[in-house]
C-alpha cells in the first residue's frame, strides 16, 4: 500500500473512532461506577447484536489506526526500511485483529464459551 | 566527548510546546498499542467463562491497578484529543492559539483522568 494511502486510511479510521472512543469512555465512567463486576459486564453485552457490531468495529479500526501509527514510529525512531516496518506494522495488526476478535466474542456470546 | 560542530543536530524545536503536544500524542499511542492486547486477553478470559473475567477484575480492585486505569483513560483520551487537533490542523486553515488549543486538550484529558479515578476510588 503507497504512503498516501496509509496516511488517509490512518486519518479516516482515526475519524471514524472518534464517537467510538466517546462512547467507550462514557461506558468506562459507567460500568465502573459500582465497581468492575464481570457478572453486570457480561448481561450488557452477551447476547447484543449492537455491542457485538459496536466492538467489532472498534477493534477493526484500532487494529488498523495501531498498526500504522507504529509503523511510522518505527520507520522514524527505529530507522527501519519500508519493508521492514511494512511487515512488522502488518503482524501487529494481524495480532490486533485476532486478539479483539476473539474478546468481542467473549463478552457478547450468549453463555461466554465457544 | 562533544560532536564537532557540523555534525550537532539542530534540537531546539524541542522547547516549542507543540513539539512537546506532538510528542505526547506519540508517545500515547505507542503505549496504546501496547496496552491493547493486553486489554484484549484479559476480556478474552470471558471465553472461559464469567469466573475467569471477575477473577481477573478482582486484581483490578487494587488501589495500583486503579491508579494505572486512570493513567489509561488519560492516555485515550489524550490521544484522541490530540488526533483531532492534528486533522483540524491538516484540513482547516491555520488559525492561531495553536499551542492554546493544545494546552486545552491536554488539561481535558487530565480533568477527565482525575474525575474517573475520584469516582472509582
Amino acid at each position: 500500500m503507497t504512503e498516501l494511502r496509509l496516511y488517509i486510511l490512518q486519518r479516516v479510521t482515526a475519524f471514524l473512532m472518534i464517537p467510538l472512543i466517546l462512547a467507550h469512555v462514557f461506558v468506562i465512567f459507567y460500568a465502573t461506577s459500582n465497581g468492575l463486576k464481570a457478572g453486570d459486564i457480561l448481561a450488557r453485552t452477551q447476547g447484543s447484536v449492537g455491542w457485538a457490531l459496536f466492538y467489532g468495529l472498534f477493534v477493526l479500526l484500532a487494529a488498523i489506526h495501531g498498526a500504522i501509527g507504529v509503523r511510522t514510529v518505527l520507520r522514524e525512531w527505529a530507522d527501519l526500511s519500508r519493508t521492514t516496518a511494512s511487515i512488522a506494522s502488518g503482524a501487529l495488526a494481524a495480532l490486533l485483529f485476532a486478539l479483539g476478535m476473539r474478546a468481542v466474542i467473549a463478552v457478547v456470546m450468549p453463555g461466554g464459551a465457544l | 566527548m562533544s560532536l564537532p560542530i557540523e555534525r550537532r543536530r539542530n534540537t531546539a524545536y524541542r522547547h516549542d510546546g507543540l513539539w512537546t503536544a506532538a510528542l505526547i500524542h506519540r508517545v500515547s499511542g505507542i503505549l496504546l498499542a501496547c496496552f491493547l492486547p493486553l486489554h484484549f486477553l484479559a476480556l478474552g478470559l470471558a471465553i472461559e467463562g464469567e469466573a475467569a473475567l471477575g477473577g481477573f477484575l478482582r486484581w483490578t480492585e487494587s488501589t495500583g491497578v486503579k491508579f494505572a486505569e486512570m493513567g489509561l483513560v488519560f492516555l485515550l483520551t489524550v490521544h484522541m484529543l490530540g488526533g483531532i487537533r492534528l486533522m483540524l490542523i491538516e484540513n482547516l486553515p491555520w488559525r492561531p492559539g495553536q499551542k492554546r488549543a493544545a494546552m486545552t486538550a491536554i488539561v481535558i484529558a487530565l480533568v477527565i483522568a482525575a474525575l474517573f479515578v475520584v469516582r472509582i476510588i
